[in-house]
């Protein structure tokens, strides 16, 4: 019997010819991936168990991401702690504060490979799926395992696989499309579940694009977010890492617990509502809210192509009075890429307060909470009550466009509005 | 796990309760006795000074939607829940209690079934609950047999102590 993607990947992964979903294995890790919220913590815990090393330092990813610059001394002391566990293990991959996201520094410099088992210590660690690999968020005393064995049990997942078909209309982004998904299937509609993402329009979507739809798979519940790696793919790995990759996806006869076959020609922009992820409506239904605060970046869009359709909406113009846009490059390189290409200039002359790349608002850690009945449109993946700061403030997620037009005007605003304003 | 029967007083909770709701992200690198302060305070601002040892969640669907933060299950524990009892778990929160030893049951069925204040008997073995105010009656899931093993053991480092040492 032919095998999914993710059936592929744990069999792998275990040693194993085949396995199929809802079998338990114990599955060699490809990949740990921790960041500043975690990695302390679990280094601690190591040595109180009485591990020395990890598994495999080169297996090993660092990132500190989530609280950069140290908002206080405590965050400072805790980045000190994990520079010294990082140089005692002999871990080589540490990205220090101001690299980036981990989840962009992953694939960026070159860390995945199609048919990894990647785990993480954050939930959006499903981002590498677009590569194709089966990445997944863990917590803290799991990670420990796995770094003290290099091994952990997984039940195998079903999968849901999306065929998806047609072309997006200008003004539309992938993030509409997983917006979109979230809100017709649910928060849960992939629990204990892999997504696998397929069909005519995923083969012209860009990495980036893949990036943005697999990071949000968590979002559904999704254990993985599954791309198949093609010549996409390949592409963008002998760019970033050297070597270009071989065709893997799922068998053409695996087993699925459903396939929805889906038409993206007609999707309008999509806006997720406060306070749940999968409660989405058309841009159109909640035009003309007035907002405080507008947030670019994230793992889910700090990408430059973000950036590049944020620009584009607010080139020559200025965002609106009483509104704070917040831009937050995903990573160094796309800062500097940013910079070079003229887009950061014309973020910043538009009002863009631009922040050091990293998680801060988007966890609502620091650098840009909201205060009490504030509202905020964000191009992240979370809108939960509090998420960013105070509890009585409103989160909407979008794309880049679409929250690049409500900054221009100060209310939730449709992209393809301004375009035909300015027709 | 040394007690397969529990019986504990129940707070109820609706669906969607996220990781930032059990484990807010502005007390992300606070000690456990600060972030214990803070759990469903933006739902329920009573909860943490009324929750007793050995209360039991009873709440909806997607339970620990959200972030990896084992915080979230860490907190429970640390305000001495005895068990939640959910609709459904998110993958990660489920992962993360049976790692850390905290019991969990799914059980459709089980949210609506009780009220703030209820007792409720959970078999954590057979998974079966009972209101034991109102009678009623309901089978959850019965935890896999790997999972089981790793609460008995009183979590994944416990296991790994234990390899370690045989």
């Amino acid at each position: 019997m032919g095998m999914t993607h993710s059936e592929k990947i744990l069999a792998a992964a275990s040693g194993r010819q085949e396995v199929s979903a809802g079998e338990f294995v114990v599955a060699d890790i490809d990949l740990a991936l921790l960041h500043d919220i975690f990695a302390a913590q679990v280094f601690d815990l190591l040595q109180e168990v009485g591990v020395d090393g990890v598994f495999d330092p080169d297996k090993t990813v660092v990132v500190i991401d989530h609280l950069v610059p140290a908002p206080s001394a405590a965050a400072a002391a805790v980045h000190q702690k994990i520079r010294s566990h990082v140089a005692r293990l002999g871990i080589n991959a540490f990205y220090d504060a101001g690299e980036g996201i981990c989840h962009q520094l992953l694939p960026e410099q070159g860390h995945v490979r199609p048919g990894m088992l990647i785990v993480g210590t954050d939930s959006h660690t499903t981002t590498h799926g677009a590569l194709g690999a089966g990445g997944t968020g863990i917590g803290t005393s799991d990670m420990v395992y796995a770094l003290a064995t290099g091994r952990l049990w997984f039940r195998v997942p079903e999968t849901i696989r999306f065929e998806l078909t047609g072309d997006l209309q200008p003004g539309v982004s992938w993030k509409d499309v997983i917006l979109y998904l979230g809100g017709r299937f649910g928060s849960d509609a992939a629990q204990y579940r892999a997504m696998e993402f397929g069909g005519p329009a995923v083969r012209t979507a860009d990495m980036s694009s893949r990036l943005t739809v697999a990071n949000m798979a968590v979002e559904m519940g999704a254990k993985f977010g599954l791309f198949a790696a093609d010549e996409v793919t390949d592409a963008y790995l002998t760019e970033h890492g050297g070597t270009g990759a071989a065709a893997f996806g799922p068998d053409p006869d695996a087993q699925y617990v459903a396939v929805h076959e889906i038409s993206l020609s007609e999707l309008p922009p999509q806006v997720a509502l406060p306070n749940e992820v999968d409660r989405v409506g058309s841009i159109e239904d909640v035009e003309g809210l007035a907002i405080n605060q507008a947030f670019i970046g994230s793992c889910t869009n700090g990408r430059i192509e973000d950036l590049q359709a944020a620009a584009e909406v607010l080139s020559g113009k200025h965002i609106a009075p009483g509104v704070r846009l917040l831009v937050v490059p995903a990573s160094r390189q796309i800062l500097q890429e940013a910079l070079k290409t003229g887009v950061l200039a014309t973020l910043v002359d538009a009002g863009a307060s631009v922040l050091t790349p990293g998680c801060g608002p988007c966890f609502g850690g620091h650098g840009g909470l909201l205060g009490p009945g504030e509202r905020c449109i964000g191009t992240h993946n979370r809108n939960f009550i509090g998420r960013m700061g105070s509890a009585d403030a409103e989160i909407y997620l979008g794309s880049p466009a679409t929250v690049a037009a409500s900054a221009l005007r100060g209310r939730l605003t449709d992209p393809r509005q301004l375009e035909a304003d300015n027709d | 796990m040394t007690n397969d029967v529990l019986t504990g007083r129940v707070w109820r909770f609706d669906h969607d309760i996220s990781t930032d709701l059990l484990s807010p992200g502005a007390y992300a690198v606070d000690p456990v006795e600060v972030r214990k302060q803070h759990v469903l305070e933006s739902v329920n601002p009573e909860f943490v000074s009324a929750v007793s040892p050995g209360d039991v969640l009873v709440v909806g669907r997607n339970f620990g939607c959200g972030s990896s933060r084992e915080t979230a299950a860490e907190n429970l524990k640390a305000l001495g829940i005895a068990c939640v009892v959910a609709e459904s778990l998110a993958r990660i929160f489920m992962r993360n209690a049976i790692a850390l030893g905290l019991p969990v049951v799914v059980c459709p069925g089980v949210h609506d079934s009780f009220a703030e204040g209820d007792t409720i008997e959970i078999d954590l073995a057979s998974g079966r609950i009972v209101n034991v105010d109102s009678g009623v009656q309901l089978q959850g899931d019965s935890l896999p047999r790997e999972m089981r093993e790793i609460l008995a053991a009183g979590g994944i480092l416990a296991v790994l102590k234990e390899q370690a040492g045989g």
